[in-house]
């Protein structure tokens, strides 16, 4: 934790000078942007959970809600694994509570994406939709991590007209149909069970010949007689011209391929990729993208910027383990603010704390 | 949010007239109750409802009760979001958005600067 200036930043945790690319920056004009303690990058349970803590702690956080509002959550269905909610709770309403919870103490939630940072020098510049320009005494990043596809040509072209990654939204419109799901973990078992109340029939189609899934959401899935397992199987292209129409596979065991022409609709379900891309060349992360952070707590290699949730997890990635380290970023942030103080923009500001300062005053209700 | 009256509640029924025959560039959100992600972004766009009043219409067509209009125009992922333009559609955005790329969509197509 020495300092934040580009020259001991990295990519992929090797040690690197390359400076990121700063252009975005060309041209905004920082001298009104509103200054915040605490700026949160993300509205999933360590977002809101962040918030809700910074919040509590007069720090008066600004969460920017990102593209994915609620994150993955509000692509679920019935959330059975949080404590304190016997019954279960919808993953939506669940996300919801949160942000009410936040919204409740303070925490100010905006429309917008974190695009862009410039973390060379306190306080750190951030763009919102790659125009507007913020100052942040300290960052929360709480991205997330959002459904991973095949990334074959003809699956993103069809994305939206037949392919997905979200059962729950869009599997009513596969009524009568058969699908596909890929995958073999829990969403992948959650997703297939979820779609047999409107397909015909669901594939799994998964690459191994056992499943990663806990045994209870196996169990469910194995017991559908709607769900068909198809081991051993990957899917190499996806038929159709303005709608799927069919897949091919093969059989990663003997070679065989074939058409799967009864398919209308594939979903999604093998995992996710940790969305922190505007952070590249800042924060320290491991080959697959997912934020390094100094063990036992949420600080980066940047001081003053905290990373939690999926963001940093490729491990967990529960609600509850979300929740818990946004949790603990608050708590760091909050304490490092306290022993290494605020800092005002150069040149012009006058270095009093931000809730005195007139400008930041009249910038912060612009 | 839902009683925005600047959001336009579209129908199998007013479709044509409300989007095909409008002057106006109209911005359509596909989406359904049941939609995580669609009660998510409704705020937004109910926000640029207000925004663009009288450059560009903004509405909803819940795709549960009027299928007719999804399935002509292959919506199979909510939320949906078409632009329309002299009754064709000019763009499409699926999955849940930023309202900053919403916003440029619909500005460019209004003519006129965000």
């Amino acid at each position: 934790m020495e300092n934040g200036t580009p020259e001991n930043g990295s990519v992929n945790g090797t040690q690197t000078d390359i400076l990121p690319d700063l252009s975005a920056f060309d041209g905004v004009d920082f001298s009104n942007a509103d200054l915040h303690d605490v700026v949160i990058v993300g509205t999933g349970p360590a977002g809101w959970t962040a918030a809700l803590y910074t919040a509590r702690a007069d720090l008066e956080p600004v969460v920017y809600m990102g593209p994915e509002p609620g994150g993955q959550l509000t692509t679920t269905t019935d959330v059975e694994n949080y404590p304190g909610f016997p019954d279960g709770i919808l993953g939506p309403e669940m996300m919801d509570r949160f942000h009410e919870q936040a919204e409740r103490f303070g925490a100010d939630a905006r429309y917008g994406t974190v695009t862009h940072v410039d973390f060379r020098e306190r306080p750190h510049r951030l763009l919102i939709d790659e125009e507007t320009p913020v100052y942040a005494q300290t960052v929360i990043v709480s991205t997330g991590a959002s459904a991973r596809y095949l990334g074959l040509d003809n699956e993103q072209r069809l994305i939206g007209k037949g392919v997905t990654a979200c059962a729950t939204c869009d599997g009513a419109f596969y009524r009568g149909e058969t699908v596909a799901v890929v995958g073999g973990g829990d969403s992948a078992m959650e997703e297939s069970t979820f779609l047999t109340k409107f397909a015909d029939k669901v594939y799994v189609l998964h690459r191994r010949d056992e499943l990663r899934a806990s045994k209870i959401m196996q169990e469910r899935a194995f017991q559908n007689d709607k769900i068909e397992f198809v081991w051993n199987t990957e899917v190499i292209d996806v038929l159709g011209e303005d709608a799927v129409t069919g897949l091919e596979v093969i059989n990663n065991e003997t070679g065989e391929t074939r058409i799967m022409d009864d398919v209308s609709g594939l979903f999604l379900a093998i995992g996710h990729t940790p969305n922190t891309e505007p952070f590249e060349g800042w924060l320290d992360m491991d080959d697959s993208g997912y934020i390094l952070t100094k063990p036992d707590s949420t600080y980066t290699n940047v001081p003053g910027v905290f990373a939690s949730g999926d963001a940093q997890d490729d491990e967990y990635r529960q609600a509850v383990t979300a929740a818990g380290t946004g949790c603990m970023a608050a708590i760091d942030a909050e304490r490092w603010l306290q022993e290494n103080g605020r800092v005002s923009p150069e040149p012009a500001r006058p270095k009093t704390s931000t809730h005195d300062d007139p400008v930041e005053a009249a910038a912060a209700r612009s | 949010m839902a009683d925005n009256e600047n959001v336009v509640t579209l129908t199998d029924d007013n479709f044509q007239e409300e989007v095909l025959e409008s002057d106006v560039p109209v911005l359509v959100d596909f989406w359904a109750t049941w939609c995580g992600p669609c009660r998510q972004i409704a705020p937004i766009v109910s926000d640029l409802a207000d925004e663009f009043e009288g450059r560009a219409k903004v509405g909803k067509v819940d795709v549960d009760n009027n299928p007719q209009t999804a399935q002509e125009y292959g919506v199979r992922s909510i939320p949906t979001l078409l632009f329309f333009h002299d009754g064709e559609v000019k763009e499409q955005l699926i999955g849940a958005v930023g309202k900053g790329q919403l916003s440029k969509k619909l500005s460019a197509l209004t003519g006129q600067p965000a």
